[in-house]
């Protein structure tokens, strides 16, 4: 048992760029869900903006990458008012069972094959991030120390992520400790006592909704810069697996979102290295690699189940909160 | 709901509210609220069919009646909560029709809640400075600087403490709203709408559930609340207690303005004897056994 590359490959996820964009994707929720109270279930929609919205202006029209940035931001500005305008009046289940629907349709618009000439339909589109290497400021090659050895392109999406990612979280923080933050919780924990003191309860859920969405679809960008863009990424259960990294970091915290992300791909990193290496070691005689990388899912759910149910206030959450959770 | 506590002093009453005969919709000299027509249909049931009222500025008015009488569908009417089917109402000679509830409450007219609504993991100072009115830092580009709002959260950090301490509540002012009993949370309720400087403070049944000694204080702030020239209007069960601090009685049954007047007269007009000892009749609820206990008791007590 190789021991060292298990570890290795774990440690890689500490830092990676997919462990940021799930960090930024969670914490766009925690606007959403830990602060506001408000259940977005679609959050994969979100993100699903922020790859192709970056991507197709790249490749068809050759646009800069920050104007591809805008591109997707107001795509995602535009979604998120789209779903929240209707819903946001109505009890907070009508905003998670249209947030779910919509982002089930917008992967399905960009999986069909009708419209395969701007997104490529199921195979999706690579080579959007030319325009940003050209900047890249590392010199070509593989370098790094320790587990962390990646080549030129890799460091450069893993530090803007990480540069993303930490302005983010500022910006959050900056804004949940004015008296902004405090309308928005207040709203989280009763919206009419909130609307009797005279506060524009619906104009607060709809920045917060676009808030969040916004940084889900930096995270959407973040997410594909190291890959291609494929449909079949944005699914609803990647929605579900941010919500988990978001209750697994603590749903009402900054850092939260983050440590969650990483313990999340330390961990799936972990189980998947451990249970295939095991498998070829002949431990789990009655397994196959197939049913190996399936085991990892589980691995990893019941550690969040445990983890939710002995602590579920998350591992950065407020203890106290918990005396009285209804 | 026995009556034991009353206030330390006797309160000055406000008389010559009204111009007329004490009648249901009597005219008022100054009327801060005047509603026309408000009515209001569940299905089949109609919860309030209010022709005429108007609430006395500067006074205390209890808004009484049984369970039922569409006490509280009355006040989500008039603050917004809640869209009449017909029906006008103004506040301070402003309409309110189709006015949302947060610019009814940035108008000056505050309510509270019957099923109190304290932010329950907002700390006690927290709930308190989200009544302020005008932050500059509840916009979200003005919140991003601090020093755009620290000057102004100071000050209203300031004027939240000094209300916490009239109400008595200053020690648990970094407590969670939820570790408080449900007493302090409606004293908190109260203190947080006052946060705002109203003109019209409507209290839906502040008394209910609160422990003995913990009334005797929100009535006492009551009483403040008029000496420092706020109007009142509150839903009250408690007879005795109407009767102490009211200036003014409205009475409502099945939706209706039944009977209005001075607190020791009301009660001996028989459409509000009518009122209790009909729904007494017609439904079998426990808590209306309890008015007709207060109305004896009140009836007896006048004599
Ligand atoms: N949302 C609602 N849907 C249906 N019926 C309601 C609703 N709110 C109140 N009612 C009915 O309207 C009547 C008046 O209720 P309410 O205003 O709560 O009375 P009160 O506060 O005087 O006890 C009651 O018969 C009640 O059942
Ligand atoms: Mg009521």
């Amino acid at each position: 048992m190789d021991w060292g590359a298990i570890f290795g490959n774990a440690a890689v996820e500490l830092i990676s760029p997919t462990t940021a964009a799930y960090a930024l994707a969670a914490l766009g929720l925690a606007i959403h869900f830990g602060y506001t109270g408000l259940l977005n279930f679609g959050q994969a929609g979100f993100m699903l903006l922020g790859a192709y919205g970056y991507a197709i202006p790249a490749l068809k029209l050759g646009w800069p990458f920050w104007a591809c940035v805008l591109t997707a931001l107001a795509a995602s500005v535009i979604f998120a008012l789209i779903l929240g305008i209707p819903t946001l009046r109505l009890r907070a289940d009508y905003l998670a069972i249209v947030t779910i629907a919509a982002a089930e349709v917008l992967r399905l618009i960009f999986t069909t094959n009708e419209f395969r000439a701007v997104t490529g339909s199921a195979n999706g589109l690579s080579e959007f991030q030319v325009d940003l290497l050209a900047l890249n400021p590392f010199p070509p090659g593989r370098y790094g120390f320790g587990p962390f050895v990646f080549d030129n392109r890799v460091w450069f999406f893993l530090v803007i992520a990480w540069i993303v990612v930490a302005i983010a979280a500022v910006f959050t923080w900056l804004i949940m400790r004015s008296p902004w933050g405090r309308v928005v919780k207040g709203i989280r924990e009763d919206e009419d006592a909130v609307r009797a003191l005279g506060k524009n309860v619906y104009s607060y859920k709809i920045q917060s909704l676009i808030l969040g969405g916004l940084l889900g679809t930096l995270a959407g960008i973040l997410f594909v810069l190291p890959r291609a863009v494929v449909p079949s990424y944005f699914q609803p259960t990647l929605t579900f697996v941010i919500y988990a990294v978001l209750l697994l970091g603590g749903a009402a915290t900054i850092l939260g979102p983050i440590v969650g992300s990483i313990v999340f791909w330390v961990l799936l990193s972990f189980f998947s290295g451990f249970v295939s290496r095991a498998v070829t070691a002949g431990w789990f005689p009655f397994m196959t690699q197939v049913q190996a990388g399936q085991l990892r899912f589980i691995l990893v759910g019941v550690a969040i189940m445990l983890i939710v149910v002995f602590m579920p206030q998350g591992l950065l959450g407020n203890k106290k909160e918990l005396a009285f959770v209804k | 709901m026995s009556s034991s506590v009353t206030p330390t002093s006797k309160p000055v009453k406000t008389t010559g509210l009204h111009v007329g005969d004490a009648a249901p919709g009597v005219r008022k000299v100054d009327p801060i609220l005047i509603a026309d027509g408000v009515r209001r249909t569940f299905g089949g049931l109609t919860a309030v069919d209010v022709e005429h009222v108007e609430i006395p500025r500067g006074a205390i008015t209890a808004l009484i009646g049984p369970n039922g009488a569409g006490k509280t569908t009355f006040f989500n009417l008039l603050t917004g909560f809640d869209k009449p089917d017909t029906g006008t109402w103004s506040f301070d000679g402003r309409s309110l029709a189709h006015v949302p509830a947060y610019r009814v409450a940035r108008m000056g007219l505050i309510r509270t809640f019957q099923l109190t609504k304290s932010l329950a993991l907002l700390s006690v100072m927290e709930n308190m400075k989200l009544g302020a009115k005008n932050q500059v830092g509840e916009n979200l580009f003005r919140s991003l600087i601090p020093s755009i709002w620290r000057k102004q959260d100071g000050e209203i950090e300031a004027k939240a403490m000094e209300l916490l301490t009239r109400f008595k509540l200053d020690a648990k002012k970094d407590d969670y709203a939820a570790s408080m009993s449900g007493g302090q949370r409606k004293l908190l309720e109260m203190a947080r709408a006052l946060m705002s400087d109203p003109t019209l403070v409507m209290l839906d049944e502040p008394m209910a559930g609160v422990n003995p000694a913990l009334k005797q204080s929100l009535l006492d702030h009551i009483l403040d609340l008029k000496a420092s020239g706020m109007t009142v209007l509150f839903v009250e069960h408690d007879m005795h207690m109407v009767r102490h601090i009211a200036d003014w009685v409205i009475v409502m049954a099945e939706g209706k303005v039944v009977a209005e007047g001075d607190p020791h007269k009301v009660m001996e007009n028989p459409a509000v004897i009518d009122a209790y000892l009909g729904a007494h009749h017609d439904t079998d609820l426990g808590a209306d056994s309890e008015h007709v206990e207060a109305l004896k008791e009140l009836i007896d007590d006048e004599q």
